[in-house]
């Protein structure tokens, strides 16, 4: 069932209510058993205590993430694996980073919190130059797969340039690292899990407007989900959309009106945007002959402008109508004007008509 | 342990009470408490010279413990002088006074510099140090000779085409040499780039440093990076990479990963006076000191950063006075004394692994070569100063004289090695510039640790348009 009815009322955009449907495709990922409802950090923190549980030489570390972290993703991990494996470091993000890249090639998994995406510019550095090369320059006598960065990204309803920025892009633009973004709670424990798992460094992005609000059914036991494979998560034949993270609730709040208009959308949840699976999105432009992409980022330069480049190399001559973009304005993320800014359902729907219409 | 003497006018009077608390000796590990103290008793007549009408201030640490929460100690309180009373914050006790003073900017005096050979070679009468055997002697001298032949051939080859790129450790013998021969095999290396006689100790071969710089098949880098980024998991070398300071908190946690694991084993990474700058080194400073991880941060302080002298780097008494500031045990040693070096180093491994805990090694020395190949450094600076480093306090020279003083060498066992060494580095590049260069395929491996779809896609691509225009490509790589 609908997406929206897992997330909670937003502070601001009055959308939706607390339900506890699951997701529809996702039943067909994961066992249910033993499923029991919580929200976004919940489900990661289970994520987390599974990873420790089964890999005596898992660390998880960051800012503040001993008490529990300031969004309780981090909760009970210290109490319960102890303090040489669960810590609070100095708040240095490059550092961070680069003592996380020095356990995990010693074959450790180091599972790195940036309190916010905002924040983890300082360890761009890190993470470019040397987390992503880690393993090629040296010709794979060494490398830092073991490395998980976790960070909460994206609006919230109140926080500003400093607490609600999409920074996905720059991420998606290196070779040697992965990208991933969960859009609920069930997805999020699966996806981090094989984050974690991945011999590869991975930036995970978590939408902190979930954090509380979306609640689902999520299995206890430890699953994981694929990386580099979207998900067909509502199917239609008229228009792809594609999307990650919290923007696919409101993308899928359009496609439902845009139903009542007769318009049959087929909802994409990228999951993971680099290395992104071209085919699935592919195939499904080839069956609908129309794509839109949206996201919170700004739209010049977002990964929305990569899709689009590769469906119309890929598609061109079957596309219908321009690939379209809804996303966030070319301005540092704005407060009060964060409702003008956001790309809206109404937004995604206005130009899910104009696409259709074209 | 560096104790910091200023007397305030106060107190002066009570000088005598105070000098009892005064003990440099206190507070050393083993491997420092012998011989003489670090302070001489010159700091002690500096105390009573001090006009008494002077505002100073008295500060004196007895270094305890890394933890926060460890209490100052407890002779604070208890002094009736109300100067001394303390008070409680976060972070522990701390006295206060109603004296406003600031600690000065700088100490009266500069961090004396450990050293044990004197210009000439000779030992300097009652100098403390670990006394290594012939057999290290003569491998620690010969590992030297053939640092300064192999940088001498490379930088030739360099200049004749035959390699793209090479940087000498020309004047830093002593330190790469005497540093590594210090470590155990099991001591993970997190290099800068100018350290390659640390690999040479190890026994990476002649042929492997050849084949690294051009590229070759042979490569364990697969001929991806630049000359002389060398890597050897095997000789627990990790890769060199061109960023400055990057590997000083990657450092704090493979050395964190040493302790967790129990091994008896610690991290040294090698960082220049430059890379003192940069952000790393803070981050790599203060997390191995937070997370009490065994890392030797070994400063290799030779006065040039490519054009940038020192003087336009800090402001502060070089590197070693830094090591304070992030509760971090420090010294600084003749880089270019070979045998300070060996015991500096000696000692630090023991208190980074006995005790988990970060040491700070700040070795003077001075960079007699350019930067690189691609450096004229007499552009920026005068040629009878590089002349004068290169001659007259030349390590490998010095150790030599110590060496042969022992009767350990010959003049005839230097012509002999030399000669070797140049045959082998002349043999070794005939054959690594023979070798085919590694395949194409190699570019598209271990980006991540299975090539994904976009990569297998543009290999794909690739190879159809070289088919298309094998001209525009260079011949010697195997499609």
């Amino acid at each position: 069932m609908a997406l929206r009815n897992i997330i909670g009322k937003r502070i601001g955009n009055g959308i939706g209510l607390v339900g506890r449907r699951s997701l529809s495709t996702s039943t067909s990922d994961v066992e249910n058993r033993n499923a029991k409802s919580m929200n976004l950090y919940s489900a990661i923190n289970q994520a987390l205590h599974l990873a420790l549980e089964t890999d005596p030489r898992a660390f998880v570390f960051g800012e503040d993430v001993s008490f529990g972290g300031v969004f309780r993703c981090t909760t009970g991990l210290a109490d319960r694996f102890g303090k040489a494996r669960v810590f609070n470091t100095p708040l240095c993000e490059q550092g961070i980073v680069g003592f996380g890249i020095g356990l995990a090639a010693m074959g450790n998994r180091a599972i790195a919190e940036i309190q916010f995406a905002d924040y983890i510019y300082p360890a761009f550095d890190q993470i470019v130059n040397e987390a992503a090369k880690f393993r090629y320059r040296s010709g794979n006598q060494f490398n830092c797969g073991g490395l998980t960065i976790r960070a909460p990204y994206g609006a919230v309803g109140h926080g500003g340039h400093y607490h609600s920025q999409s920074p996905e892009a720059f991420f998606c633009h290196v070779p040697g690292i992965k990208v991933v973004i969960p859009r609920s709670p069930r997805q999020a424990k699966g996806l981090l899990l094989s984050c974690i798992r991945d011999p590869n460094p991975v930036v995970f992005f978590e939408p902190k407007w979930l954090y509380r609000l979306a609640v689902e059914e999520v299995p206890e036991h430890d699953y994981m989900l694929p990386l580099s494979k979207a998900e067909v998560i509502r199917q239609g034949s008229d228009i792809t959309l594609v999307g990650w993270g919290a923007q696919l609730s409101i993308m899928e709040q359009a496609c439902i009106e845009a139903e009542k208009d007769g318009i049959s959308c087929e909802l994409i949840d990228l999951k993971t945007l680099i290395p992104w699976d071209k085919e699935t999105v592919e195939a499904s432009v080839r069956k609908t002959g129309r794509v839109l992409i949206s996201h919170e980022a700004p739209v010049t330069g977002g990964f929305g402008a990569e899709i689009s480049a590769s469906i119309v190399e890929r598609c061109f001559l079957r596309l219908e109508a321009p690939v379209a973009r809804v996303c966030g304005l070319d301005t540092p993320f704005p407060l009060v004007f964060e409702p003008f800014y956001m790309p809206s359902k109404n937004k995604v729907l206005d130009a899910i008509k104009a696409t259709v219409n074209y | 342990m560096a104790i910091w003497c200023r007397v305030s006018s106060r107190t002066i009077a009570n000088a005598n009470h105070m000098r009892k608390f005064i003990n440099p000796a206190s507070g050393l590990s083993p491997a420092l408490n012998r011989g003489r103290p670090l302070f001489s008793d010159g700091n002690r007549r500096h105390l009573d010279s001090l006009p008494r009408n002077r505002a100073t201030r008295v500060w004196f640490q007895r270094f305890k413990s890394t933890l926060a929460e460890k209490q100052q100690d407890s002779f604070l309180s208890s002094d009736s002088d109300e100067d001394l009373q303390s008070l409680q914050f976060p972070g522990g006790k701390v006295s206060y006074t109603s004296e406003m003073n600031f600690i000065s900017e700088s100490s009266e005096t500069r961090v004396p510099c450990y050293r044990v050979l004197d210009d000439d070679g000779e030992l300097i009468p009652d100098s403390h140090f670990q006394q290594v055997s012939e057999e290290v002697a003569v491998k620690m001298y010969s590992k030297m000779v053939s640092l300064q032949i192999m940088d001498t051939i490379f930088y030739e080859a360099q200049r004749q085409g035959r390699i793209s790129f090479y940087l000498t450790s020309a004047g830093e013998e002593a330190i790469n040499i005497a540093s590594a021969a210090a470590l155990s095999e099991q001591d993970i290396i997190l290099p800068q780039y100018r350290e390659p006689g640390v690999l040479l100790w190890r026994g990476f071969t002649l042929q492997e440093f050849a084949d690294q710089c051009f590229g070759n098949k042979a490569d364990y880098g697969k001929g991806r990076q630049m000359p002389i980024h060398y890597g050897s998991k095997k000789h627990n070398f990790f890769t060199i990479s061109s960023p400055i300071a990057t590997q000083l908190p990657q450092a704090a946690g493979i050395a964190y990963s040493l302790k967790m694991d129990n091994k008896k084993a610690c991290v040294v990474s090698y960082i220049g006076d430059g890379g003192t700058s940069e952000g790393d080194f803070h981050a790599g400073l203060n997390f191995a000191a937070v997370m009490e991880a065994p890392v030797i941060f070994f400063c290799r302080n030779n006065g040039w950063a490519i054009s940038t002298n020192v003087s336009e780097q800090f402001r502060s008494d070089g590197i070693v006075v830094k090591g304070r500031a992030y509760g971090i045990r420090s010294i600084r040693v003749d880089g270019n004394d070979a045998l300070a070096v060996y015991t500096a180093v000696s000692a630090a491994r023991e208190m980074a692994v006995n005790e988990h805990r970060p040491i700070l090694i700040e070795a003077l020395t001075y960079r007699v070569g350019h930067h690189s190949t691609s450096d004229d450094s007499t552009k920026y600076r005068k040629l009878d100063e590089i002349v004068y480093w290169k001659n007259a306090r030349n390590p490998v020279n010095r150790f030599r004289n110590w060496v042969q003083s022992n009767g350990w060498w010959s003049e005839q066992q230097e012509t002999q090695l030399r000669n070797s060494v140049r045959k082998q580095l002349l043999e070794a590049i005939q054959v690594a510039e023979k070798a085919e260069k590694p395949p194409l395929s190699e570019m598209f491996r271990d980006v991540y640790d299975y090539p994904p779809s976009n990569l297998e896609e543009q290999e794909k691509h690739l190879r159809e348009t070289i088919s298309r225009h094998p001209s525009d490509y260079p011949s010697d790589i195997p499609v």
